[in-house]
């Protein structure tokens, strides 16, 4: 294998892991905060149509993806709304924002279906974006560097500031962080928000880098990739950046593989790895129980703070 | 496309009956009831967007004769079967089920519905008041396998599949034959991406298949993704369904145009003459049932009139997309020379020609 053959490999990897990372990313806080959204998928699909919509209106990619965040929390907040002050039941309203999030996107993107906007691309001068080498460290778009700084940002956040203490205490045990004067349901709200405009980012990623186009259902279930990569990760954001490029590195090497004309295992388990992965980490989790690396004790409990 | 209810059957059988002269029965007063069943939206510039192009196609050519009913995003599975049930119920005499995936939940609503007269696209199963019907996309294949022959310069074409099934693997194979009938050393390297639609990995499918050598990209899934693969790396391809350029004005070869109006009004008409009999259709480029589009003005002269000449020759039976020798790609003989693929065969076709490698 030739390195150029290497190189625009790492480069497909990057590709694929980069939207997971980033969902995965904004799930981890909200999972962090006590709250389990399952409506990733759809707060991707509402971030991939709102980011294409505005791109193609306004010719600008940066205002796609701030009005795709900003639609991702939207989206989000409806979700907040339901479970936190109205304390209805996490799943399933989780599993309803998904659905809601696939009608919605495809009734909003109707209009641009089969219509296609430039490329995201790097911002680099074409010296490095396009160097035969240095293009794997340059040939990204923004939105790469941005997964990458926020996987150091939210680490940080979460271990060594105050308010990731209170995020994580909340998360940790509801009653006790109200009992000392936080605002559960403040703090969770804030997280859910941060979540969507981080699945909405993620949605966005697939209709302005990868493949720049709107089409119904165009991220095909990588929200529910990002929901196990959380589990997978331990909920630490360290793990989840690895987990994030092995589940990318697995997707394209499958597909790399068989192009080669290897064979050693059916397709069909390639593509089936990052859900069986996470049902062994799930696994192992549970037998080592007082390890104390599993969920967040509050996670999908509702609260209602006794006033 | 008004809901039905039972009083308003009885309302138009009443009107029936004050005008016996007008037709023969309550429902032939009116004009004629169709629906169709469609897998994606009608904006998903490939398989369905074809089907909806037949449907305009029957309004333009019928007019006011007939009155259309579509459903769009129809889940293969107990929920088609939901779907053409009420359709049915609704009084539409007749109901086209566009994907492989609604065989079963018609043949059910179809066994119900006596009355009702069902054509379901792509698949095998037939009852009396079921046909299905089909097009030799394989012959559309066999022109872009002539124009990558004469295009491609590694001579390696990769194929983005969905699921090795008959129709798929007779387009791959008869891509390759004709291909290597222009550069004998042609080879196709087929990924299967096990998904009709999945742009990410159908863009990720190209990219690894450029990296193991393709320059040009055959795709029998639905989505424009590989395109933009091939148009950002300077490559080509081909689109699939219905013409994609719009995606891919460089990287755009050419596509095959699934025409299903033709089909459409002489199915409508044979209704309407009371001559509509089941059966199995399978309809190919002289039937006009498939098209190609535009070509790119990157092919050069020569290489469009080689593709002409292609489906030319299919088209008046000069050539088949199968013309004997064939040999598999473990080297065995499966058709002598002088001869063609039989449909039997090719209904069957499991193996893959010399310079497939999947």
């Amino acid at each position: 294998m030739n390195e150029t053959i290497f190189i625009s490999i790492l480069m497909t990897v990057v590709g694929a892991s980069t939207p997971i990372l980033l969902a995965a990313l904004g799930e981890l806080v909200v999972e962090k905060s006590g709250v389990l959204n399952l409506g990733v998928e759809g707060m991707m699909l509402i971030g991939a149509v709102t980011g294409f919509a505005v791109t193609s209106v306004s010719g600008s990619p940066l205002l796609g993806v701030l009005a795709a965040m900003i639609a991702g929390t939207l989206a989000a907040m409806i979700f907040g709304y339901l479970t936190l002050s109205l304390t209805a039941n996490q799943v399933a309203t989780g599993l309803a924002l998904t659905i809601f999030g696939i009608g919605l996107s495809s009734l909003v993107g109707e209009g641009y279906v089969g219509k296609t906007v430039d490329i995201f691309d790097s911002i680099f001068p074409a010296a490095l974006a396009e160097h035969s080498f240095l293009r794997v460290l340059f040939g990204y778009s923004p939105v790469v560097y941005f997964s990458i700084f926020m996987t150091v940002a939210v680490a940080w956040f979460l271990k060594s500031t105050r308010p990731g203490l209170i995020l994580r205490a909340v998360g940790e045990s509801d009653s006790s962080a109200h009992s000392i004067g936080y605002s559960v349901i403040g703090v969770r709200y804030a997280a859910v928000a941060f979540g969507g405009a981080m699945a909405g980012i993620a949605g966005c990623y697939y209709s302005l880098v990868l493949t720049p186009m709107w089409a119904e259902q165009l991220t095909a279930g990588r929200g529910w990739i990002a929901l196990a990569l959380v589990v997978f990760a331990a909920w630490r954001p360290g793990r989840l950046l690895l987990g994030a490029y092995l589940f990318g590195a697995v997707m394209t090497f499958e597909l790399h593989a068989k192009a080669a004309g290897f064979s050693l295992v059916a397709p069909e388990f390639l593509a089936a790895m990052p859900y069986l992965a996470t049902i062994l980490v799930l696994a192992l989790i549970s037998l080592r129980k007082s390890s104390g690396s599993q969920a967040p004790a509050s996670l999908a409990k509702p609260f209602k703070p006794s006033t | 496309m008004a809901f039905i209810t039972r009083r308003s059957i009885i309302k138009s059988a009443a009107a029936a009956a004050t005008l016996p002269l007008v037709g023969t029965g309550a429902w032939a007063a009116g004009p004629l009831k169709i629906a169709f069943v469609y897998l994606g939206p009608i904006g998903d510039h490939g398989w369905t967007y074809a089907h909806e192009q037949g449907r305009q196609d029957l309004i333009k050519h019928f007019g006011n004769k007939i009155e259309t009913t579509i459903v769009e995003n129809v889940a293969e599975g107990p929920d088609a079967e939901r779907v053409i049930r009420n359709l049915a119920k609704q009084g539409n005499e007749l109901i086209f089920t566009t994907s492989f995936g609604y065989m079963n939940p018609t043949l059910k609503v179809a066994k119900r519905f006596k009355k009702v007269k069902f054509e379901h696209a792509t698949g095998y199963q037939r009852a009396k008041n079921m046909a299905s019907y089909n097009a030799r996309f394989y012959e559309g294949r066999a022109v872009c396998g002539t124009i990558a022959g004469h295009m491609s310069k590694s001579g390696v074409a990769g194929y983005i599949a969905s699921f090795p099934i008959p129709e798929v693997v007779q387009g791959i194979n008869a891509f390759t034959l004709a291909a290597q009938k222009v550069n004998p050393d042609f080879k196709t390297n087929v990924l299967w991406v096990s998904s009709w639609y999945d742009p990410a990995k159908e863009a990720d499918s190209a990219k690894a298949l450029i990296d193991q050598g393709a320059d040009i990209i055959a795709q029998h899934t639905d989505s424009p993704a590989a395109l933009q693969a091939c148009e950002q790396r300077g490559l080509m391809a081909f689109g699939q369904g219905w013409d994609m350029s719009s995606f891919a004005p460089k990287a755009h070869l050419t596509a095959i145009q699934n025409k299903w109006g033709v089909y459409y009004i002489k199915r409508v008409q044979a209704v309407l003459d009371g001559s509509w009999s089941s059966g199995d259709s399978w309809w190919g480029m002289k039937d006009g049932i498939l098209e190609m589009s535009a070509f790119n003005d990157r092919i050069p002269a020569d290489v469009q009139a080689a593709a002409r000449a292609t489906q030319a020759a299919i088209i008046d039976g000069s050539g088949h997309a199968f013309d004997g020798p064939i040999i598999d790609n473990e080297g065995k003989e499966r058709l002598a020379a002088g001869s063609h693929l039989s449909d039997k065969d090719l209904h069957a076709m499991d193996w893959y020609v010399k310079g497939v490698q999947s």
